[in-house]
């Protein structure tokens, strides 16, 4: 399968990146590990004049972590290499385990966090996790910096937040509050490799006595969007996650979920499975918080 | 709308005039004729197109030609030490039985390279996880498994 003509264009800096986005506005393509944009211009879904490779651009480069500020992971942070982070594992560890559940060894080592997350596919692996975290995305344009909170970045499938003129340029994630704990739950077809059939990502914080105090639920591959499921937020507040609770909240994620049948999944099973990953990621993010 | 690029493929720099839509695959098949590099599906999902850039495996087909120019590429041709030997990882393919069609062979010995190089000792699960980006229509995998522990074995012997 052969690609469409375009002309190829690697800026060296942000600065040069958002000009040619300038320039070429509406047709022009970002590129960054292409795993998701080359198989498109394979198929001609998309036919882009110019495509814009952007590994050449040192301030997309790293992964960081600042005990004021959080982590920030570059545009250009390999899959494999949030995976492997030592400091995302350490303190982010269900971040590591949603870029590990993403695609194959070779996808992973050339596909980044912020390009599944740019996609926007309702299924994307990196997504409930950074929900779930209240991450935010830096979109960067000729006219200045502005963070974009991740609960405003996605509009639909494949449509996020970015205008024509902007570039992703780093995901941030706050520093995890104490008493806080974090799941990922993801079930595919297939045990390993491909897209989740449904995903969750769970954050819970909890006081002394293990109340919760705050939930941050994100149902994947359910609805046009990664969902909020805000009334099992909304019941787990002032709650004890007991078994019982994670239960019942679990329940109230499947109503808040709105699921399709596809090839992957029907959409009764679908609903099933929110209802059974929202419990058992509430109960593992309650064992986080070590109360 | 050519460029010149040039390329390290297996150790020897190549200079070559190159849309900038070809992919990393089409130019090692057709300009290179390094033709051990397989196309199967061509959208990511096989593994049969693997090859290392600066070590790490990637699919040829959805790799931009000149977006790896000065990175070291190894191939399955760069793999045998001369024309008489064969790598550890061949040897214990052939001796195992892990090949049938070999369609997907040459992909999955790129894969297991990577996985070695990171993982000197590897548990059934690891290599199972390590091969999960590469089909075979043909071996039912568990002979690409034993061959995978019989080379892990061979190369740490070596060292
Ligand atoms: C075989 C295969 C298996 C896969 N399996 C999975 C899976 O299990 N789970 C999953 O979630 N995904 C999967 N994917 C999809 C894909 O690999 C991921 O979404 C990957 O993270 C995309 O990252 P990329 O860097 O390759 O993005 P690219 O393809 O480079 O970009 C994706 C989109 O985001 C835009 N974009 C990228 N970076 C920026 C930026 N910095 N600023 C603005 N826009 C940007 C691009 O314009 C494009 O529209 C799979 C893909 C393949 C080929
Ligand atoms: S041909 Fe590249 S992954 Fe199948
Ligand atoms: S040996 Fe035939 S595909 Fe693997």
């Amino acid at each position: 399968m052969s690609l469409p003509k375009f002309t190829y264009l690697a800026p060296a800096s942000l600065e040069e990146a958002c000009g040619l986005l300038d320039q070429y506005q509406g047709k022009i393509r970002t590129k960054a590990g292409g795993t998701d944009l080359m198989v498109r211009l394979a198929q001609r879904a998309l036919k882009p004049e110019y495509v814009m490779g952007i590994r050449n651009i040192p301030e997309l480069e790293g992964i960081s972590f600042d005990p004021d500020k959080g982590l920030r992971i570059g545009a250009m942070a390999l899959l494999s290499e949030v995976a492997d982070n030592p400091v995302v594992l350490e303190r982010y560890p269900m971040l590591s385990r949603a870029a590990k559940a993403t695609a194959t060894v070779q996808i992973r080592n050339m596909g980044t966090v912020m390009g599944n997350i740019c996609n926007a596919s309702p299924s994307a692996d990196n997504s409930p996790t950074l929900v779930a975290m209240n991450a935010s995305i830096v979109a960067v344009s000729s006219a200045g910096e502005r963070q974009i909170p991740i609960d405003e970045f996605f509009l639909g499938p494949g449509r996020n937040a970015l205008e024509a003129t902007e570039i992703a340029k780093e995901i941030l994630v706050p520093v995890p509050l104490s008493r806080s704990g974090v799941s990922y739950q993801k079930i595919s077809p297939r045990s390993k490799v491909d897209i989740a059939a449904v995903n969750v990502g769970a954050m819970v914080v909890v006081d002394e006595q293990g109340t919760c105090q705050q939930a941050r639920i994100c149902l994947g591959a359910v609805g046009p969007i990664p969902l909020r499921a805000t009334s099992a937020e909304e019941f787990l507040l002032g709650k004890v996650i007991t078994d019982e609770v994670a239960e019942k909240a679990g329940a109230l994620a499947g109503s808040d979920a709105s699921p399709i049948s596809d090839v992957r999944a029907s959409k009764e099973y679908r609903r099933l499975m929110v209802i059974i990953l929202t419990k058992r990621a509430l109960l593992e993010a309650r064992h986080g918080t070590g109360i | 709308m050519k460029q010149t690029i040039s390329l390290q493929v297996n150790g020897d720099t190549y200079q070559l005039a190159v849309n900038p839509w070809r992919t990393l695959n089409e130019v090692l098949r057709e300009d290179l004729k390094l033709t051990g590099t397989k196309l199967g599906c061509g959208t990511g999902d096989c593994g049969a197109c693997t090859v290392l850039v600066d070590g790490k495996s990637v699919s040829s087909c959805l790799t931009l030609a000149i977006e790896v120019q000065g990175k070291e590429i190894t191939t399955i041709e760069g793999m045998a030490p001369n024309a008489e030997e064969l790598h550890p990882i061949q040897e214990s393919f052939i001796q195992k039985g892990a090949i049938q069609c070999g369609f997907c062979t040459p992909g999955m010995i790129m894969s297991t390279a990577y996985l070695l190089n990171n993982n000197h000792n590897p548990t059934e699960q690891e290599i199972r996880a390590g091969l999960s980006g590469n089909l075979c229509r043909c071996t039912g995998y568990n002979k690409i498994v034993d061959a995978i522990q019989d080379a892990a074995e061979k190369l740490r012997e070596d060292k």
